[in-house]
């Protein structure tokens, strides 16, 4: 199952490489990891998408707790959350095929960020399901290029 | 006022305590070296190689319970250290490992002796630093020292560039530690406490396996309080040898692979188990799933993260050993528990550690119980890993608290000698007895010239079987008596001590034992003894790999009980 774990990080050189390591040494594949400055000075907010059963979870959890640099580690995945992924995709256009792609595009309220003779690149943000299921309706256009940033979460009112 | 770089660190070590470094120079710690003859405070040790400086230092830090501190130059001489950091890693050691780097604008260059050191030894410390700013360089030491000797102490490594060392910097000296993702919890949460003495007052079968954590925290005396008042037995695991006293009636010895049968089937046996200040290793538990089946299992340990980790537990408490017993003391009822001590003398009977042949061969194990009977278990003895450690976690009486000193979880062959080395700097008074396989010793031989030069008394008994012995045997069960590479060719032990202006004697006979450690006891400095035993001796009991404790696997050759 896909966990979602959000950690609070010391804004220091090597911090990302610590974290990133600790799940490759308890053999951890990381589906994503997004780090940003939180609203905290000197700390970042690290959301990290993993998958495994609930007890391995928990103790990558507690290891993680255990670096010096992490200030704080929860596991939100039973929580409710709002989750969001940001995602550029780069998709073929001809003179046909443009108008077609503006009307997708709208009813996602995605955003066209750039424009060329050839290709519209597409704005995205949504959960992963909006942002599959608009990769999904453009592939048949042809898509040249997709950028995405992974899962960033927050617990839904109060702090975690 | 202003200081260099290697003036703060010098400075920085003394204000936490450090009064030994062992070390080798090189050029990235030259401005370090020059300065340190400023501070005759801090004994340098030099040593032959930065491995034997990572287990000295852990050797130090095992007798004193304060943080060791080894230094290495960049590149090569980091790198050796990674050995010696890895092991105190795995064995909860505080050591702080200083390593030179090269000169700041040359980091990420490839430059002459250049190695990422702390990206290197990330999954193996429990932090470290790449000092890139002189002026945090104090705080940072401060820091580590902290960190290495608080909660579960561990290795912190600091990586410190040339530049760093000689750059002028205002010094002051840092208040406090600020490490906001950086906890631990001493008491035992007092819920947890109360519903763990619950159980452990209904219990018929209760079992104390007493781990490392023990020693670490020093609560021998909160563990012999818990046994005796609510009449516990109590077993180890291998570091948690002599943290309550062998020829204690309420001692059944050690768990594991090699533990005693009695032992053994204790856990297999017992219906609560009380887990102090160990991690369930896999040698200790052997197959997990097969592991206490009846038990209802207590553990205390101040690292959640083994909580769950290896075995499913019932009551976790997070704490400090020695806070947490002391709570549970004040709430434990007398118990007495008459039956399962009487079972569990008649398995002691039942399953005596066995020599195996009449005669004149050289048996290990007697040579290891000789060492006790002459020493009267007034030593602190230091293994490296292998047959003749288990051999010495065996055969001799641990009466005194931390007098076992070994490389568990890492298993690192040739830390015995440096090890010693460290012990006995740090305990000078003492003697220490380095147990040694020829093995091991062959891999970190060269520490005899530290041990010469620095005048350290440290009693080197090899027991030399001419093989790779652990391994062979291993080869001798499991692979059909294939003994491929496992057959070393040795030197004359004996004239190597020599080489060093160390007496040593060569032992080939029952007879010849006791004089030689007598003779090595009675003199002044260091001794070697080259035992050489039995090649094929086995190590038992055994429970095979993948195996459950109850699995005992005895000596099946013709027996007689131990009786020497």
């Amino acid at each position: 199952m896909k966990h979602t774990l959000v950690a609070l990080v010391e804004n220091k050189p090597g911090v990302l490489n610590r974290v990133s390591s600790l799940f490759r040494r308890r053999a951890f594949n990381i589906e994503s990891i997004v780090v940003g400055h939180s609203e905290q000075p000197g700390l970042s907010r690290m959301t990290v998408v993993v998958n495994g059963d609930s007890a391995r979870i928990e103790q990558v959890r507690k290891q993680l707790d255990k670096l010096i640099n992490v200030v704080r580690v929860s596991d939100i995945t039973a929580e409710d959350i709002v989750t969001r992924e940001l995602a550029l995709i780069k998709v073929k256009t001809t003179t046909a095929t443009r108008s077609e792609i503006i009307q997708i595009v709208d009813i996602f309220r995605a955003n066209i960020v750039d424009v060329a003779s050839d290709s519209l690149t597409v704005e995205v943000t949504g959960d992963e399901d909006k942002v599959e299921s608009l990769l999904e309706l453009l592939r048949s256009f042809g898509v040249k290029e997709i950028s995405r940033t992974g899962r960033i979460a927050l617990t839904r009112g109060g702090v975690a | 006022m202003k200081k260099t770089g290697a003036q703060i660190l010098c400075e920085s070590l003394i204000k936490e305590g450090g009064d030994v470094i062992f070390g080798i120079l090189g050029g990235a710690l030259l401005p370090l070296y020059d300065t340190l003859p400023q501070y005759p405070q801090l004994r340098h040790i030099l040593v032959r190689h930065e491995q034997g400086a990572a287990h000295a230092a852990d050797g130090y830090a095992r007798v004193t319970h304060k943080a060791g501190v080894c230094i290495a130059t960049s590149g090569p001489g980091a790198t050796n250290l990674v050995t010696g950091i890895a092991n105190a890693y795995m064995d909860s050691s505080p050591i702080i490992a200083i390593t030179g780097q090269v000169a700041r604008p040359f980091i990420g260059k490839d430059a002459f002796q250049e190695t990422d050191i702390t990206g290197i030894t990330l999954p193996v410390t429990k932090h470290n630093y790449l000092v890139t700013d002189t002026a945090e360089l104090a705080q940072t030491v401060k820091e580590a020292f902290y960190i290495a000797q608080t909660g579960r102490p561990g290795p912190v490594l600091i990586d410190l560039p040339k530049d760093v060392q000689q750059e002028e910097v205002e010094f002051a000296e840092p208040e406090e530690v600020d490490l906001p993702g950086y906890r631990f919890v001493s008491r035992g949460h007092s819920i947890q406490i109360k519903k763990a003495v619950r159980r452990i007052n209904k219990a018929e079968r209760p079992l104390i396996i007493a781990g490392r954590g023990i020693v670490i925290s020093q609560a021998y005396n909160e563990l012999k309080e818990l046994a005796e008042k609510a009449q516990i037995p109590v077993v180890s695991t291998l570091l948690g040898i002599s943290s309550f006293p062998g020829d204690h009636i309420l001692n059944f010895g050690m768990i594991g692979m090699h533990g005693l049968a009695c032992a053994n089937m204790a856990v297999q046996n017992a219906d609560l188990i009380i887990a102090t200040g160990m991690r369930f290793d896999d040698r200790a538990t052997a197959s997990t799933q097969s592991f206490a089946p009846q038990a209802l299992i207590i553990h205390v340990d101040i690292d959640p993260a083994e909580i769950g980790k290896n075995i499913p537990v019932d009551i976790p408490i997070v704490g400090d050993v020695k806070t947490v017993l002391k709570a549970m003391n004040k709430q434990i009822e007398r118990g007495e528990h008459l039956d399962w001590l009487t079972q569990l003398d008649q398995w002691r009977r039942e399953h005596p550690l066995l020599e195996s042949r009449q005669g004149d061969e050289l048996l290990p194990g007697y040579v290891i119980h000789q060492i006790h009977e002459i020493t009267q278990g007034d030593t602190i003895i230091v293994t490296g890993v292998g047959q003749h450690q288990m051999w010495a976690a065996q055969h001799f009486l641990y009466t005194r608290p931390n007098s076992f000193i070994s490389s568990g979880g890492l298993g690192t062959m040739g830390f015995e000698l440096p090890a010693a080395m460290g012990a006995k700097v740090g305990q000078p008074e003492e003697t220490v007895w380095c147990i040694a396989g020829d093995g091991g010793f062959q891999m970190t031989v060269q520490e005899l010239g530290t041990i010469v030069q620095e005048h350290l008394a440290v009693k080197i008994a090899i027991i030399n079987n001419g093989y790779l012995g652990m391994v062979r045997q291993w080869q001798e069960f499991f692979y059909e008596r294939r003994y491929v590479d496992t057959k070393l060719w040795n030197p004359d032990f004996v004239k190597i001590a020599e080489a060093y202006d160390i007496p040593g004697i060569k032992v080939k006979s029952r007879e010849e034992v006791t004089p030689a450690i007598q003779k090595a006891m009675d003199y002044p400095g260091p001794f070697l003894i080259d035992f050489v035993v039995e090649p094929e001796e086995n190590v038992y009991p055994m429970v095979q790999p993948g195996e459950s404790l109850s699995q005992i696997l005895e000596r099946p050759r013709p027996e007689r009980a131990r009786s020497y």
